[in-house]
């Protein structure tokens, strides 16, 4: 069926609230304003206020309960109404979500899934338009999905909602409203594990979220001009597919990385690495990058639409690694 | 300076007889529990002058009463959960002392298997849920806690410890918040020593006096106790238990207590933010003693029971030096367990 991104990520939750009993949902305005993006629509009908919690603008409050309902058994799945506000509860993402199974010898977890929209939308100026992925993956004991099409996000935050650890699940805000065609039966995808959405045999372009329909665009354009570019929406952005991304790189010999965030300590600088690192022989030239301007978004549109990368900037990126 | 805001002088209270219903071993276990965490401390303390315990060392000594009181009032499927200053809270809830050393020396046999250490003592089993580093962080885990004890229609309750320094926390206000909106069973022990590290308590919020207030503008019902009197501080926490089971409803208690040695090991036991002579008073109320003097007046022991105990406890933290000294480090293998569950 085709359904929108918004609604896949609807699907998957209600279905794993009907399979388990544990799980439930709390955030600010998830119940009956029915989340800000409008993401649990009819879950207080279904699942009533016990499993559907409103909560006041508290993020590191709501967050570290969820972390403790986590630890005493409960499957607690977050939302943030934008990872801009998750900010304010780092400090329980970080310092206890994150290290509580380290720190008690395996004796505890805290399976958790905290989800919500990230990276820009259109003139929502600094505040409300990061990308800030990179900080969640810098942290052990996380694993970071960002999915872009509507059937990976269902098929990946049903995994992430059945997943023993806490796992940080970024929606492009931008994507709510995009539509793909959706399996009709139930099904999971596996965390870690990276699509190739496009095969080609000149270049290998690496993105995730938005910018990997973005890279898709490019390579379409590219493709007109002769150069077949292969696509890969990383999906997982930790644990990394290192596989896919070297088997890809052993067929084209060259890459582009392609992200929102900032290049400065970005996920791009660790793409990067880890096929230099791993598969330096595989390559014909140096990997180029393509990132967000290194600037607190801004509001008007000419300069916003300059801080976020563009097909045309992936393009030239491609064609100067060529 | 007075640290009760009851009584000053200790012994009047201890004049005062016994409550003739409390059983004599009731009273003796608690006596016990007590020591227990003040023996084990003070070996803690001589473990960290031979290096054999690194890291930050927040001893409990002088504040035992609060944990071993509330602890003793809940049952053992009730969660505890506390800040860094964690041994007597863990010990209280009825850790093995062996695998609490272990876990100080960072072996592969402690509670943690050595990667929590002193300040993330966690013992699952006990219900012990852990002693967390980051001042006020852990009050909303506490609320989470309780509510999923809610959320699965347990009468559990959970008892959540921490300083005077964590109640301006942005965290804590939320998670009281939290817990008062939605009715959960947690009770806040604020253990009010009066200093958060250097810092008294004076200069850490305007209108310190009542610390309760705080709680009780967010809707939660508080009341203080005196923190030196285990008897007391068990006979408030078991009050309010056992309302708490059939009508859920955070609790605040403010226990006015004091620690005996800097925030710290490597603080001196008085530092540049108060004096000697202020300890030396604060050390008349010890816990310890005022205990023992009520259970002596009313003949329910005698010294050389007293002498009797302390033999058996310092022999079992003797006992847990060894176990720890003789134990593994864990294995470099280990570096990269229990990251994720796999
Ligand atoms: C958020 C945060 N800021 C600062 C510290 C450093 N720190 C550790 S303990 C402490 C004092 C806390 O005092 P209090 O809460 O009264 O507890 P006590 O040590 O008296 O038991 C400070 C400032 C910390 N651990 N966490």
């Amino acid at each position: 069926m085709l359904i929108s991104y918004r609604e896949a990520l609807n699907q998957a939750m209600r279905e794993e609230m009907q399979r388990d009993s544990r799980v439930f949902l709390i955030g600010e305005e998830v119940g009956y304003y029915q989340g800000a993006f409008k993401v649990s629509k009819g879950f207080v009908e279904e699942f009533g206020v016990e499993r559907v919690l409103d909560t006041p603008i508290t993020e590191a409050g709501f967050t570290g309960l969820a972390v403790g309902a986590a630890m005493a058994g409960l499957r607690p799945i977050v939302e943030l109404m934008t990872f801009n506000f998750g900010i304010l509860a780092l400090d329980q993402i970080v310092n206890n979500a994150a290290k509580v199974r380290y720190m008690s010898g395996g004796q505890l977890s805290a399976p958790m899934v905290i989800r919500g929209p990230g990276s820009a939308a259109h003139q929502l100026a600094a505040q409300h338009s990061q990308s800030l992925e990179a900080w969640f993956c810098h942290v052990p004991g996380l694993k970071v999905i960002a999915p872009a099409t509507p059937s990976d996000a269902k098929g990946l935050l049903k995994s992430a909602i059945r997943d023993e650890n806490p796992v940080i699940f970024i929606e492009a805000q931008l994507l709510y409203g995009t539509k793909g065609e959706v399996p009709d039966h139930d099904y999971s995808l596996p965390i870690g594990k990276a699509a190739v959405t496009r095969t080609g045999s000149d270049v290998t372009i690496v993105a995730y979220s938005k910018m990997a329909l973005l890279a898709l665009e490019a390579a379409e354009a590219l493709s007109k001009e002769g150069i077949n570019a292969e696509v890969i929406d990383l999906r997982t952005l930790k644990p990394l597919d290192t596989d896919t991304l070297l088997e890809s790189v052993k067929k084209t010999g060259r890459v582009v990385i392609v992200e929102e965030g900032w290049e400065f300590c970005g996920l791009g600088a660790q793409i990067a690495e880890t096929i230099y690192s791993k598969g330096f022989d595989l390559l014909d030239g140096p990997i180029v990058r393509v990132a967000g301007e290194e600037v607190p978004m801004p509001y008007t549109r000419p300069l916003e639409d300059l801080a976020i990368p563009d097909a045309a900037r992936v393009i030239s990126a491609v064609k100067k690694n060529l | 300076m007075s640290i009760r805001n009851v009584d000053q002088s200790g012994l009047l209270m201890v004049n005062s007889k016994l409550d003739p219903n409390s059983n004599k071993n009731d009273l003796l276990a608690l006596y016990r529990y007590m020591l227990l965490i003040r023996r084990f401390e003070e070996k803690s303390a001589e473990m960290y002058a031979l290096a054999k315990i690194a890291g930050f060392l927040h001893l409990y000594i002088g504040q035992e009463a609060v944990a071993v009181g509330c602890i003793h009032a809940i049952r053992p499927d009730d969660y505890v959960i506390a800040s860094y200053r964690d041994h007597g809270h863990c010990l209280a809830k009825g850790s093995d002392p062996k695998k609490v050393m272990a876990e100080l020396f960072g072996k592969a046999t402690g509670l943690c298997k050595g990667k929590g250490g002193s300040m993330h003592l966690i013992d699952v089993e006990r219900h012990f849920m852990g002693g967390y580093a980051i001042v006020g962080g852990h009050l909303p885990l506490a609320v989470g806690l309780a509510f999923a004890s809610r959320y699965r229609k347990e009468d559990r309750v959970v008892l959540c410890f921490f300083g005077d320094g964590a109640v301006p926390s942005g965290h804590t206000h939320e998670a009281f918040n939290l817990a008062a909106l939605w009715k959960l069973p947690v009770i806040f022990i604020c253990e009010n020593n009066r200093y958060g590290m250097g810092t008294p308590v004076e200069r850490e919020m305007l209108l310190y006096k009542d610390i309760a207030e705080r709680a009780r503008a967010h809707g939660i019902e508080s009341e203080q106790v005196d923190g030196m009197d285990v008897l007391a501080v068990k006979e408030l926490t078991a009050r309010v238990v056992k309302k708490m089971r059939k009508d859920p409803q955070p609790f605040f208690i403010e226990a006015s207590t004091y620690r005996f040695m800097g925030h710290s090991m490597s603080d001196p036991a008085h530092g540049h933010y108060r004096t000697k002579e202020e300890v030396g008073e604060a050390r008349k109320q010890d816990p310890l003693i005022f205990l023992k003097t009520r259970i002596l007046q009313d003949g329910l022991a005698n010294e050389a029971d007293f002498k009797q105990m302390d033999k058996e406890v310092i022999q079992t933290v003797t006992e847990s030096v060894k176990f720890a000294d003789e134990s593994p480090f864990p294995d470099p293998g280990a570096l990269h367990e229990d990251v994720l569950v796999e």
